[in-house]
Order: structure tokens, then C-alpha cells, then sequence
């Protein structure tokens, strides 16, 4: 009986925020009695369009336990425990996850989703996944043995830009935030001691390094405004020019314009302070602004050149004149607004150079902050599928199990369409485990390579375990005193030159105890690679994930988007991208979609057989799986 | 509130940034000069006006004077179950309270009365009006007041029953235009009022039109012959439905497979809705009326369909041009 199945069920939710907040509501209406949350975050102003158990006087406060409070005021005597901590907490282990008959979902990130995928197979605990992006949405059912599990199917990996594209050669408007938000800004007013790219050249540079450097450090005395102009023409203006020099690197594209302050703002420098009224007074710092400083009101409008370039001059200017203190410890946040400000300008003048259209300081935000286009509605559409499914899960009728998929436009009639879920990946490295194997050079590489760009973001481990046959190359987490300093000394060394030797042929054995996840990765030495197409000099294999995939459009118009070309996922996570460098590892956060850009729109992708059995299959790009449906 | 401004405030922008990038500004300011109206507050017609009172609409106005008892609260969290806070009040009072909340910027109010007594200029200060919980004949009068107004008022009937969902559209004659790649297109739909949807005989219609659309007629007209309000039948009542169908596929030449009696018995078995499926309804619907409103999106047309059975999400064209 289903009522019986949901009275006594014991149900764990993580994330409380858009799909959190209408799950936890549609459950409790539902019937559920005994409901555990866990989200990390606090509440935002921005959340209030669709997260509606929120209140603005509820802001900053703790997303699980607001969202319990409310839901309370309709179901007094239900059970709802919050838990305001970070689902990889060591707390959560699959002892924790094996107390509940099923968990759901509502996260929006890969990374989290990954953990719990794991911990779920571990615990073998069902899982309900699920996703929404503006009016795009889907839920999915995983069972241990019976379906895919999360991982199975590939999910789109963290969009990646060659540094030199960042550095020298942009030619979409994203490249450009890039190269504003992780070089730029990073560079003024970040940590000084970062590694940073700003002057790498594709030729290899200059005998005036020392000179270089000198022009970002501010003088004590020098004249902000001067300091200001110095930079704005170094890095629009000399820093092009110096790029042009070399040839061959825009034999075939076409050549950027350097950019003087100068010639942009000639009518204003005849009067020290232009038009910038040097009085205008803001509450407190967090409203300090170059849009108000300058009277500019409509964070919609397309600034001209000549209003980008006084932007980024008074931002720059305040940052220095009225949080000074900040100046050297910042990092981007897309809640600040005098940073999305200094971004969005330096971002529109870089590209006027490059002849790339600019945006306003809206989309830029967007772009630059990774945010997700959201709205209640398909939260709300998909609260309702999950609670389905998580009915049948508690009942074991696999057979009704499925993954439904929440259209903007229909596809054979259907706004929701429903498709049977498809057996365990046979290949699948996380729940087959299915050994793997990794081209890297294992005379250049360096442990702590292989831990980062292979463990951590391909794998998504979170306190990994390195062993080579029974040597312990590397543990993460709490570690034994007289060990730290070994482990140290082992990420810092070359793959050859480890205590037990990585090489060509060895078997590495890579481990995850929280996760209870362990993988096999046969190691094959490679000398070289290629810059562009395989930045990271590694090469991972034998795990079905696709291609890096094409970028997006730029422009906001096109609803092509086909960044995952293979999954048949239509949502999408918001998640950070790396930019890789050859010869350092940093990461540079951004993200593919452009604004207004409508993610993955799979109408060609799907074909449904509408029989009398009401089946459905899907056809399209499955990149050669062999799969079978449940039934 | 931003009544005379062409632009959103800070205010707004502020709050509505995420759903900005997903319709536009433009969208967003016609939406915060709209006026809905709705009648009968369960709990799909909850859903959807949280969902349209989060999105910035200018007003909604709701109707349902009945007095609050436990079995409304079953799918309505606008309903707080404590008896000194609810006692004694009507539904739409209830209802108002809660969502006044969600959104200060829009104005949530009560109107008394029975649907059917409303006049035509009633409905013209309206742009949008949902109606649920309604009889046949309440629904067809308030569509056609609604098609009288030179202005076009778009109207919506909801309606859940069991783990099903049905929802009706009438934008009466829509014009809108959208970008496909770099063009712009002009689209053209003409909508059939209610009446004349039903009025579509049976055996013209597809052959695989949504069962629940025919399951849901034979309700309808049950209760209408007996009298019924909306939603008052119950599993004493099947075989008296089943003998309605029988009569009805005869008179429509529609074989009896296409309105199986093991939907129509859970139909009048569970009346109250099912939580997920008033999520579900109230949410497409939601998206529905904020389309019409900002005239921007593909409008489904005109029936919509969902039964938690299959898990389908279906749309129908239910229209003499179709058939």
C-alpha cells in the first residue's frame, strides 16, 4: 500500500534550495513523516524568486533550517531534521546514508552529485536524481544492480580554454571575462603571490620581465588616477602591441587594435577629474559603486567603449579609495558588484580590441558568475516527478520506474515524457568497476598532477587514496604526523622518480574511503602531447566519456546549444571550468553558456515510440553503448 | 510596486535576476502590470498562485467563500492546521494571508461571491482568469463572459482528480511573435472557447487523443445531470458514470476502449488531488499564464493532459480546424 510504504519511510534530501524547497513541501503534503536535509548554504536575495519557504528577512540564514521552519507551519507533527553542513562532511559516510530508504536530490553541482551517486551505491541505497535550468528539467531513478547508477552515462565535463586563447588570441566574448576576472582582476587585486598569466606571450617573452611586474605594484605616492591610466594602457595598449609583433600568430585571424586611454577619453583628461563627481557618498562598502559613482542606472544597457573605459577606471579607482583593505586578498564574487563592474568593463574594452561584440553588464554577470537561469514553475513541475518516483522506489515497482524528462517544446505532444531507465553500464568505472587507464609522461609529470587534474576532477574523489601495488603514494585527510611530510615530498616528485616508481606498466590503485570507491588505473608512458587538444598532458581512457565538446554560441539567440553531444541529459549542472596550463596547474573558473542561452535542447536527439504498452525509447547520439531497457 | 516606471526597480531586478535570464526584462515588467483572477482555492489552484505571485504579476484576486475545513487543507500549504488561525475563515481569505507573503510587491486580495454572479465587466478588470473547482455549466458561462470583453482576457479551467490532471486553454485569437535563429516569426493561434472544444464530436478527433480528456467529459456531464457541484461524486456513484459513458460513446460513434472504466472508477473513487500532481498542474499552468501574459514562448494548445500512471505530460488540440 502506498500510503503504508510513505508513512513509515525514512527520506533523505540534500539541497534546499529551488527543487529543496518545493520537494520538501510536496512531500510533507505527500504524507511523508521522517524527512532529513542537508544543504551548506545560506539564504541570498536572489533566491526569493522560486525558493518561496524564504522570506527576506531570512537572509543569510541557514537554507535546511528555514526550509524546515516553514514547512512545519503546515505539517506541525512531521519529523524534519536540517543539517546545515556540506553533504561531503566525513559525517556523511555509508553508515549515515544506509539509516534511509531513499535519497533525492536537488543539488546543482557535478561534483556533490558524483559523491552521493557514490555513497548511494555504497550504502546501496536508491537514489533519485534530479535537475532543472529556466524552463529544461528531468528526474532519474538509480538502484544499485537494477539501473544505470548516476555515473554510468557521462555528464558533461567542466568546459576548458587553452591558456593561450586567454592570454593572447580570444575570440568569443567569454574568453574575454576569462581573461578580466582570472588574469586581470586577479592580478590587481588578488593575491600577489598567485602564479598568474597575465603577461604569458605566445612567444616566448620578453628580457623585461622585472620591468613588467613593476607596472601592476601601485607606488605608495603615486596618483591613483595615474596608476589607473598606466594600467589601463599597458594592458589594452602595450600589451597588444606586443602580440601584434609576433606574426605569426595572426597570419590567419584577424588582428587586434591597441587601445589608449587617451584616445578614448581625450575630452576628459583635460579636466583632472572628468566628469566623475569625486563626492558621491555611498552607505557603506558594500554599495560602493562605479555605475552610481558615475551615474550610469541600467545594468541592461550596452556600454560604448568610452563608458566601459570610465567604468573600469573608477572602479579600479574605488576599490583603492574606499576598500583599500580588500585590495590584495580578493577574489572574484559575483555578488560584488564594483568587481562584476571592473570585470564587465575590462572584459568590453578587451573585447573592442579583438573586434568582439560587448555585453551588458547583466549578461557579462551571468557569465562571469556562472549563474543558472531559474524559475519556480519547473522546480516546481519537478518536485512533483521526483515525489512519484521516490513513491515507487519505496513500493520496489522497478518496472514503473522512469526518467522523465520536463520539455520546453513538445515532442510528439508530450511537455513530460516519461523513458524507461536502462540497465547498469557494464563499462561503467563507478559502479562495474571497471579498471581504467592513463596516458601521462611519467618522467615530467608530478604526483600531485596525477592527484588533481585525474583523481579529484576527472574521478571526483574528495580524500583520496594513492597505492602502487601494496606502497602508499599519497592519503588525503587525517594523517599519521611522521607521514605528512613524506606525502608532501611524494606530490612534489616526478612520477618516475616516486620511492615506488610509477612507469609505464604500473597499476595504480586509487581509493576513496568515505566514498567506499576504489579504481584501477593501468599507467602507459607518453612523451608528447598536444598543447591545444590535450592541455592537461594526460590522457584518460577506458571509461566512456566523451570528447570535450564543442563551445557554445555566444550569441543569445541561438537555442543550439550542443555543449553535451552524447548525454542524454537535458539540464544542466552549473559547474566551475579549469583552464589547464601546460607547465602550471591553477584553476580559472568560468562557464560555456551565454546569456539567454537556452541549455541543451535535445528535440533531435530523442525519438519516441508511442506504442500501446506506452514505452518510449530513445535514439540519437549514444556514443556506442550497448543497452538494454529493464523489462 | 512599479506602477508607473518603465523601468524595474532595483528591487526587482534584484529579486527576479535568476528568472530575468530566463525571460527578459520586457517580459518581466508586463508581467508586473498583469491581473489575475482566480476561483477555487485547492491545492493545484495553491500551487499555481505561488507560482504566479513569485514570478511579480501586478495583482491576483481570489474567490472562494467556502469556510475552511480539515479536508480542504489536504493538498494546500497555504493553510496553516492550526484551528484558532484558520477557524471561521473562508478559503480565499486563508489563502490570501499565506501568499501576500511570498511577494510583497504583488497585491493579493479576496473577492466575495458566487463565480456565476459575476457580470461581463467584472471580468474586464482582468487580464487572465483561472477557474477550478467549477461545474460544467459555471465554466462554460464564465468562458463565454470572458470572450465578450474587447480586450482579451485569456482563460484557464483546471481541474485534479485522483493522481490525474487536466488543464484547458482559451487565448481566443493570439497573436505573438518569436526568434527562430536570426528571423523573427509571426504566429497566429485561434482558440475555441470551451463549449466549443466539447462540441468537437468524438469519432473526429484522433485516434489517439488522451483518454483522460473523454473520462473527464463523462464526469463532467454526470454531474451536471445529477446536479452535483464540482468534484461531488464518489465510488457509489460508477455505476451510474459507466451507464453515462456507455450512452455517450453511442451517441458519439466513439468505441467504449477509448474511456476504459478502470479510469473512470479511480476518478470517482479518490476526488481529493494528489500533492505531486497538483505540483505538476500548477506548474505547467504557471508557465502557461506567464507566456500569455509576456507574450513570449509557444502557448500550449489546447488541452493538457497528465496521469501519473504513465508519467506522460500530454497536449491536445481539441478544435474544430484540427478534426
Amino acid at each position: 500500500m502506498a500510503s503504508e510504504a510513505i508513512k513509515g519511510a525514512k527520506v533523505l534530501m540534500v539541497g534546499a534550495g529551488g527543487i529543496g524547497c518545493e520537494l520538501l513541501k510536496t512531500l510533507a503534503l505527500s504524507g511523508f513523516r521522517d524527512i532529513h536535509i542537508i544543504d551548506m548554504d545560506t539564504i541570498e536575495v536572489s533566491n526569493l524568486n522560486r525558493q518561496f519557504l524564504f522570506r527576506q528577512s531570512h537572509v543569510g540564514q541557514s537554507k535546511a533550517k528555514v526550509a524546515r521552519d516553514a514547512v512545519l507551519k503546515f505539517r506541525p507533527h512531521i519529523n524534519i531534521q536540517p543539517y546545515h553542513a556540506n553533504v561531503k562532511d566525513p559525517e556523511f559516510n555509508v553508515d549515515f546514508f544506509k539509516q534511509f530508504n531513499v535519497v533525492l536530490n536537488g543539488l546543482d553541482n557535478l561534483d556533490a552529485r558524483r559523491h552521493v551517486n557514490r555513497l548511494c551505491l555504497a550504502a546501496d541505497v536508491p537514489l533519485v536524481e534530479s535537475g532543472t535550468t529556466g524552463f529544461l528539467g528531468q528526474v532519474t531513478v538509480h538502484v544499485k544492480g537494477k539501473t544505470e547508477c548516476y555515473e554510468c552515462q557521462p555528464k558533461p565535463a567542466p568546459k576548458t580554454y587553452p591558456v593561450c586563447t586567454i592570454t593572447s588570441t580570444p575570440s568569443k566574448f567569454v574568453h574575454c571575462i576569462v581573461w578580466a576576472k582570472d588574469l586581470l582582476f586577479a592580478k590587481l587585486f588578488g593575491d600577489k603571490n598567485q602564479d598568474n598569466d597575465l603577461n604569458v606571450r605566445s612567444s616566448d617573452a620578453a628580457s623585461s620581465s622585472e620591468n613588467v611586474e613593476d607596472v601592476f605594484v601601485r607606488r605608495n605616492d603615486e596618483d591613483i588616477e595615474q596608476y589607473g591610466k598606466k594600467i589601463f594602457d599597458h594592458v589594452f595598449g602595450y600589451n597588444i602591441e606586443l602580440a601584434l609583433s609576433n606574426e605569426e600568430t595572426w597570419k590567419n585571424r584577424n588582428r587586434p587594435k591597441p587601445i589608449y586611454s587617451k584616445d578614448i577619453l581625450s575630452d576628459e583628461l583635460a579636466q583632472p577629474n572628468g566628469n566623475v563627481d569625486k563626492k558621491c557618498a555611498f552607505d557603506d562598502e558594500f554599495s560602493v559603486s562605479a555605475m552610481k559613482s558615475l551615474g550610469m542606472k541600467n545594468p541592461q544597457d550596452i556600454w560604448s567603449l568610452k563608458e566601459n573605459s570610465r567604468i573600469f577606471l573608477e572602479a579600479l579607482r574605488l576599490f583603492f579609495t574606499h576598500r583599500g583593505k580588500d585590495v590584495g586578498n580578493l577574489t572574484f564574487d559575483k555578488d560584488d558588484q564594483l568587481a562584476v563592474e571592473f570585470v564587465t568593463a575590462a572584459a568590453n574594452i578587451r573585447a573592442a580590441s579583438f573586434g568582439i561584440p560587448p555585453y551588458s553588464l547583466f549578461e557579462a554577470k551571468g557569465i562571469a558568475g556562472n549563474i543558472v537561469h531559474a524559475v519556480a514553475t519547473t522546480n516546481a513541475v519537478i518536485a512533483g516527478l521526483i515525489v512519484i518516483e521516490t513513491i515507487k522506489v519505496l513500493q520496489n515497482d522497478i518496472k514503473s520506474y522512469r526518467m522523465t524528462y520536463c520539455l520546453e517544446h513538445p515532442s510528439r505532444k508530450m511537455l513530460l515524457m516519461p523513458v524507461e531507465p536502462f540497465e547498469p553500464n557494464k563499462s561503467c568505472y563507478v559502479c562495474s568497476e571497471t579498471p581504467l587507464s592513463l596516458e601521462i609522461n611519467t618522467k615530467r609529470a608530478k604526483l600531485k598532477d596525477f592527484v588533481e587534474k585525474i583523481v579529484k576532477a576527472k574521478l571526483g574523489m574528495n580524500l583520496p587514496l594513492i597505492m602502487n601495488s601494496s606502497n602508499l603514494l599519497y592519503e588525503a585527510g587525517d594523517v599519521e604526523d611522521d607521514m605528512v611530510a613524506i606525502y608532501s615530498a611524494n606530490l612534489e616528485k616526478v612520477l618516475a622518480e616516486l620511492p615506488s616508481p610509477v612507469t609505464g606498466g604500473t597499476m595504480l590503485t586509487v581509493e576513496d574511503m568515505q566514498q567506499e570507491f576504489v579504481c584501477n588505473v593501468n599507467i602507459k608512458h607518453r612523451e608528447e602531447f598536444d598543447e591545444e587538444k590535450e592541455p592537461d598532458s594526460m590522457v584518460l581512457s577506458g571509461w566512456t566519456q566523451h570528447v570535450s565538446a564543442p563551445e557554445n554560441k555566444d550569441k543569445p539567440a541561438a537555442n543550439n546549444g550542443a555543449s553535451t553531444s552524447g548525454a542524454s541529459v537535458p539540464a544542466v549542472e552549473s559547474d566551475e571550468i579549469s583552464i589547464v596550463s601546460p607547465t602550471k596547474k591553477r584553476k580559472l573558473t568560468n562557464v560555456p553558456n551565454a546569456p539567454g542561452n537556452e541549455a541543451r535542447n535535445h528535440q533531435d536527439e530523442l525519438q519516441v515510440i508511442d506504442d500501446e504498452d506506452d514505452l518510449v525509447m530513445l535514439e540519437g547520439n549514444m556514443e556506442g553503448f550497448k543497452k538494454r531497457k529493464l523489462s | 510596486m512599479d506602477g508607473d516606471g518603465e523601468e524595474l526597480t532595483a528591487q526587482e531586478t534584484a529579486l527576479y535576476d535568476r528568472q530575468i535570464r530566463v525571460w527578459g526584462a520586457d517580459a518581466q515588467r508586463r508581467l508586473s502590470k498583469a491581473h489575475v483572477l482566480v476561483y477555487g482555492m485547492k491545492g493545484t489552484i495553491a500551487e499555481f498562485c505561488k507560482n504566479i505571485v513569485l514570478a511579480g504579476v501586478g495583482s491576483l484576486t481570489l474567490i472562494d467563500d467556502r469556510i475552511a475545513s480539515e479536508e480542504a487543507f489536504s493538498s494546500n500549504f497555504l493553510i496553516p492546521l492550526d484551528e484558532n488561525v484558520y477557524g471561521g475563515k473562508t478559503l480565499a481569505q486563508l489563502c490570501c494571508d499565506s501568499l501576500k507573503d511570498f511577494n510583497p510587491m504583488v497585491r493579493v486580495s479576496v473577492q466575495k461571491g458566487d463565480l456565476s454572479s459575476f457580470d461581463v465587466e467584472f471580468f474586464n478588470n482582468f487580464d487572465v482568469v483561472v477557474v477550478s473547482s467549477c461545474s460544467l455549466p459555471a465554466k462554460k458561462l464564465a468562458n463565454e463572459k470572458c470572450r465578450k470583453i474587447s480586450k482579451r482576457v485569456a482563460f484557464y479551467t483546471v481541474d485534479c482528480r485522483d493522481s490525474c490532471g487536466e488543464i484547458f486553454v482559451d487565448l481566443q485569437d493570439y497573436k505573438y511573435s518569436k526568434k527562430k535563429l536570426e528571423e523573427t516569426i509571426e504566429c497566429h493561434l485561434r482558440y475555441p472557447s470551451f463549449e466549443e472544444a466539447l462540441s468537437v464530436p468524438w469519432r473526429e478527433l484522433p485516434r489517439k487523443t488522451s483518454k483522460l480528456y473523454f473520462a473527464m467529459r463523462v464526469i463532467e456531464k454526470f454531474e451536471e445531470a445529477e446536479g452535483r457541484s464540482a468534484g461531488e461524486v464518489s465510488v457509489a456513484d460508477l455505476p451510474g458514470v459507466l451507464k453515462l459513458k456507455k450512452e455517450l460513446c453511442t451517441e458519439q460513434s466513439l468505441n467504449e476502449s477509448h474511456v476504459p472504466d478502470t479510469l473512470l472508477e479511480r476518478l470517482v473513487t479518490s476526488t481529493l488531488e494528489f500533492p505531486p500532481v497538483c505540483a505538476i498542474i500548477g506548474g505547467i499552468l504557471g508557465q502557461e499564464v506567464i507566456k500569455a501574459i509576456s507574450g513570449k514562448g509557444d502557448p500550449l494548445k489546447n488541452f493538457f493532459f497528465f496521469d501519473a500512471f504513465d508519467g506522460k505530460g500530454i497536449i491536445e488540440n481539441i478544435s474544430n480546424s484540427n478534426a
